[in-house]
């Protein structure tokens, strides 16, 4: 049962972690995260740093689609913007990664600011569909702009540096990508905690009010869609240095569907849930894998079923949530959290 | 001294008037009603000085600055806050957040602050929540519903929790679109000393649109007749009560003899 | 420029056109009745142009048979999706039903995958293969055939919609449910109804499409294309999505055939841009007043 919930100021009341016992989780939690590495495999090595990649980008989706309304199909496009930048800046300027990756996030957010405009005319699904069409737009310039794209063949990185210190394996990598996936989870916990966050929300739910209200909405919305493709640009730019290699095909549109995915599983309009989602996503065709490793000694065709099968599982997947579980896996952790704070009463 | 003045105000949506040449005022410290039949325009009327609707002439000012091109956010920011018919609160947030909401007018903190909520940005919310808290918060009594979300809130918790949130924006206008619609007595008496509690003790000018003639009577000090889209009467409760053109509006004509014509006119054509 | 080279695009380009323009009128259908953007339509007609596939190619069905019963197994499925996925979705922002729907393109797209391979297959001829001259113009036989039967259904449709009883239900509930409830007309069998005449339109458009251009599970993006088009006409507009359906086939044929195949969906899409620019509700779309 949980007990001690009473605060002596309107401070204590609004910290992110309103428990001594809330503080020493996380605490265990960012510790365990750091020693991680040391102990882990290689291949739970290269998970957590897609994970940690993930965790970036469908936090950025979040803010825009779970908490501000907008729905984006061009994620992925985003996310090629960074990784471009990243890959160009690595072959042609000898800059360290951290402003690297801020020009990449910096860059996409300009892109999705522009393709943000529209948002005051058009909506909800009219907006996806124009979204839609920008990340076509996207595509057609990585393949086509071949003298700083590299065309289809793509373009190869050096790896990322910083102080002399190359971060050429997924050990590095991972120093690299987990810091920086804690922050920009915290910062987009601390927008909703301000007038902004509010103000996203508001123009979710009700935006012809919230503009009454005093919320300038094609301000806000654009903010929405630079805050959002600025997160998408810097896990595009990890992803470049992640894989040292972009090339179009790299943020195909079923990437922007499965971040889609990754929060409506999670759940909309919750940063844990951005979170959950991304590693659940990240984590089910790894699942699925292991799946097909086990069975082929018995059946030898089950390979050739993987790929296809992943499909159908991410499918099932945003159908039975969206259906059954709406909220996410945000709210089942809710559940689970409540079971504990009252126990051993029952609810 | 006038706080709002309406100039000729008309606004159509199509072909429809629905607002004809309107012109009314506000006077400043006062509670002010606009009442007339459904229909009559009210909320029209509301939405044009808020700045959802753009009227196609006439102009609307405020303290004297006309502010009939200003977008709704401007005219938010100069002090005009309002409370919707049908209770527009943001169902995925929290009451204390629909509350602080109101206050985004007021607030500076930019996106940079707000990544990293620390100095400033964190001063401000903390300065906010204890000006929510002190003020509104204690003021509607409705302490013990601050973390609950809105949706899950009875009727009148959320008509009060709108008021709260109007209240946040630090209004020099209050504008109160049918404030006790659909409340019990004992709800409609709270609202009702709200409603006089912040005329006297904040100051605030209220503007509302009410159907309730008990409370319109008890507690406005001027009252303004709409029908069909067209002022018919303003002044004084009392005055209006006893206008015969409101009388019509409300009751039809009295004579007897033009009832009867009228009923048996209604037999035939059905 | 070879004018006889371009006439013959264009006649091309608009044939496939009429079979967009079917595919656009399902998709209309079911948004006109129930107000659901469905991104699966293109998948509904991959997997009926397979199912034809299995009848025809591995039963070795003669295709008079093969192609009611795929078009049938379209129809069903879709009738089965609204039944199963769509309704209980009811009431739910339209947000969470259009991804239901991509959820359902990404079943679908897998259990193809799964059935029939991704290697891209032939479906068998069952079309007549004598050419069609029009004057001197040359038009693909499979095109001109595939048009005409797509234009016949479609004018069917039409009809349909506008004398019959069950049009007029689905009439009346797009323009206004609640009224249509209380009139007696039953909403929830108006929802099927309108699914499984807009998964009917799909499956023998998907059939006829593949019949020129090959099938793969990926086919399905042509449901892209379908978008575009639904957009560009005005997402309730049944005018809209003939004219759009004959305008955007033509312009992606021409755009391909003159300056390559990249350029087939940058040409769709910048149409689809400059309309959601210049006329966000289309070119025939109504434009919902906001309330407060």
């Amino acid at each position: 049962m949980r007990i001690g919930d009473a605060k002596q100021s309107y401070a204590a009341d609004e910290a992110l972690w309103t428990s001594t016992t809330q503080q020493v989780w996380f605490g265990l939690l960012l510790l365990s995260l750091l020693l991680f590495p040391f102990f882990a495999s290689p291949y739970l090595l290269y998970l957590a740093c897609l994970v940690g990649i993930a965790v970036i980008s469908a936090t950025g989706l979040n803010i825009l689609t779970g908490f501000t309304g907008l729905i984006s199909l061009g994620q992925a496009g985003f996310m090629g913007v960074g990784g471009y930048t990243v890959a160009w800046l690595s072959l042609h300027t000898s800059l360290p990664f951290p402003i690297a990756l801020l020009a990449a996030g910096l860059l996409s957010a300009a892109i999705g600011m522009v393709i943000g405009l529209p948002s005051l005319r058009i909506k909800g699904l009219y907006l996806a569909i124009a979204t839609l069409a920008a990340s076509v737009f996207l595509h057609f310039v990585f393949v086509e702009w071949a003298s700083v794209t590299g065309g289809m063949a793509g373009l190869s990185l050096r790896s990322a540096q910083l102080f002399g210190l190359t971060f050429h394996n997924d050990f590095r990598m991972y120093f690299m990508i987990m810091p920086l996936a804690v922050l920009m989870l915290l910062a987009a916990r601390n927008i909703f905690r301000t007038r902004i966050g509010r103000a996203f929300i508001a123009i979710r739910d009700r935006d012809i009010s919230a503009e009454i209200l005093g919320i300038p909405l094609l301000r806000y919305k654009l903010l929405s869609f630079a805050l959002s493709s600025f997160y998408a640009g810097v896990a595009g730019g990890l992803f470049a240095y992640f894989y040292r290699v972009v090339t179009p095909e790299s943020f195909p549109l079923s990437m922007s569907i499965f971040y889609l995915a990754a929060i409506i599983v999670g759940g909309m309009g919750s940063i844990l849930g951005g979170v959950l989602g991304a590693i659940f996503m990240t984590l089910v065709p790894e699942g699925l894998k292991l799946l097909t490793t086990a069975i082929t000694p018995i059946y030898p065709q089950a390979p050739v079923f993987m790929s296809p099968l992943l499909g159908v599982v991410f499918g099932v997947l945003i159908v039975g949530f969206l259906i059954f579980e709406p909220n996410g896996l945000a709210e089942v952790w809710r559940r689970i959290r409540r079971f504990f704070h009252l126990w051993p009463f029952r609810t | 001294m006038k706080i709002l003045e309406a100039v000729n105000v008309h606004l159509s949506f199509g072909g429809v008037a629905a607002l004809r040449d309107i012109s009314f005022s506000v006077p400043e410290d006062s509670i002010t009603t606009v009442i007339g039949p459904n229909g009559a325009g009210k909320t029209s009327l509301f939405n044009c000085i808020s700045g959802f609707y753009r009227p196609q002439q006439g102009s609307i000012f405020f303290r004297g600055q006309d502010i009939s091109r200003l977008k709704p956010p401007a005219r938010a920011a100069l002090g005009l806050a309002r409370t919707f018919q049908n209770i527009a609160l943001f169902r995925g947030m929290t009451v204390l957040d629909n509350i602080k909401l109101g206050a985004h007018v007021h607030t500076k903190t930019g996106l940079l602050g707000a990544l990293a909520y620390l100095g400033p940005a964190r001063r401000e919310e903390m300065a906010l929540r204890e000006e929510v808290e002190r003020r509104i918060i204690d003021f509607l009594e409705i302490d013990h519903i601050r973390r609950q979300p809105v949706a899950s809130l009875p009727y009148g918790l959320q008509k009060r929790v709108e008021l709260a949130r109007a209240l946040a924006m630090r209004p020099q206008l209050l504008m109160l679109d049918e404030p006790v619609a659909g409340m019990n007595r004992e709800e409609k008496e709270d609202m009702a000393r709200f409603i006089l509690d912040i005329k006297e003790e904040w100051g605030v000018t209220v503007l509302m649109v009410e159907h309730d003639m008990s409370m319109v009577m008890d507690i406005s000090d001027h009252v303004v007749v709409l029908n069909f889209g067209q002022v018919i009467a303003s002044g004084l409760p009392q005055e209006v009560q006893k206008n015969p053109a409101v009388i019509e509006a409300y009751l039809g004509d009295g004579d007897i003899a033009t009832l009867r014509r009228r009923l048996n006119a209604n037999t035939e054509a059905a | 420029m070879d004018w006889l080279f371009f006439a013959e695009v264009s006649l091309a380009g608009l044939a496939t056109g009429g079979l967009y323009a079917l595919i656009a009128l399902g998709f209309v259908i079911i948004y006109k009745a129930t107000r659901v953007i469905n991104f699966a339509i293109g998948e509904i007609m991959m997997f009926a142009a397979y199912l034809f596939l299995s009848f025809a190619g591995g039963m070795q069905l003669p295709p008079l048979i093969a192609l009611p019963l795929a078009v049938l197994g379209g129809t069903i499925l879709g009738g089965v999706v609204e039944k199963v996925m769509i309704r209980p979705m009811l009431g739910e922002s339209p947000i969470s039903v259009v991804m239901v729907t991509i959820g359902l393109a990404s079943i679908l797209v897998g259990m193809a995958e799964i059935i029939w391979t991704a290697d891209p297959q032939l479906l068998p001829e069952f079309l007549p293969r004598d050419p069609v001259f029009l004057g001197e113009i040359y038009l693909a036989p499979k095109i001109a055939y595939g048009f005409l039967i797509g234009a016949t259904v479609l004018v069917l449709y039409l009809l349909y919609f506008r004398f019959s009883r069950g049009g007029v239900a689905l009439r009346a509930t797009a323009s206004d449910q609640a009224a249509a409830y209380s009139m007696g007309i039953n909403v929830r069998r108006v929802f099927n109804l309108a699914w499984v005449f807009g998964s009917l339109a799909a499956s023998l458009a998907g059939i006829l499409v593949s019949a020129t251009g090959g099938l793969s599970p990926q086919s399905g993006a042509i449901g892209l294309s379908v978008l575009v088009i639904v957009i560009v006409g005005g997402l309730d507009s049944i005018l809209g999505a003939l004219i759009a359906g004959l305008f955007v086939g033509w312009l992606e044929t021409v755009a391909g055939a003159f300056f390559g195949g990249e350029y087939r969906m940058l040409a769709t899409f910048s149409v689809l841009a400059l309309i959601l620019i210049i006329r966000p509700y289309g070119l025939f779309g109504t434009h919902e007043i906001e309330r407060l």
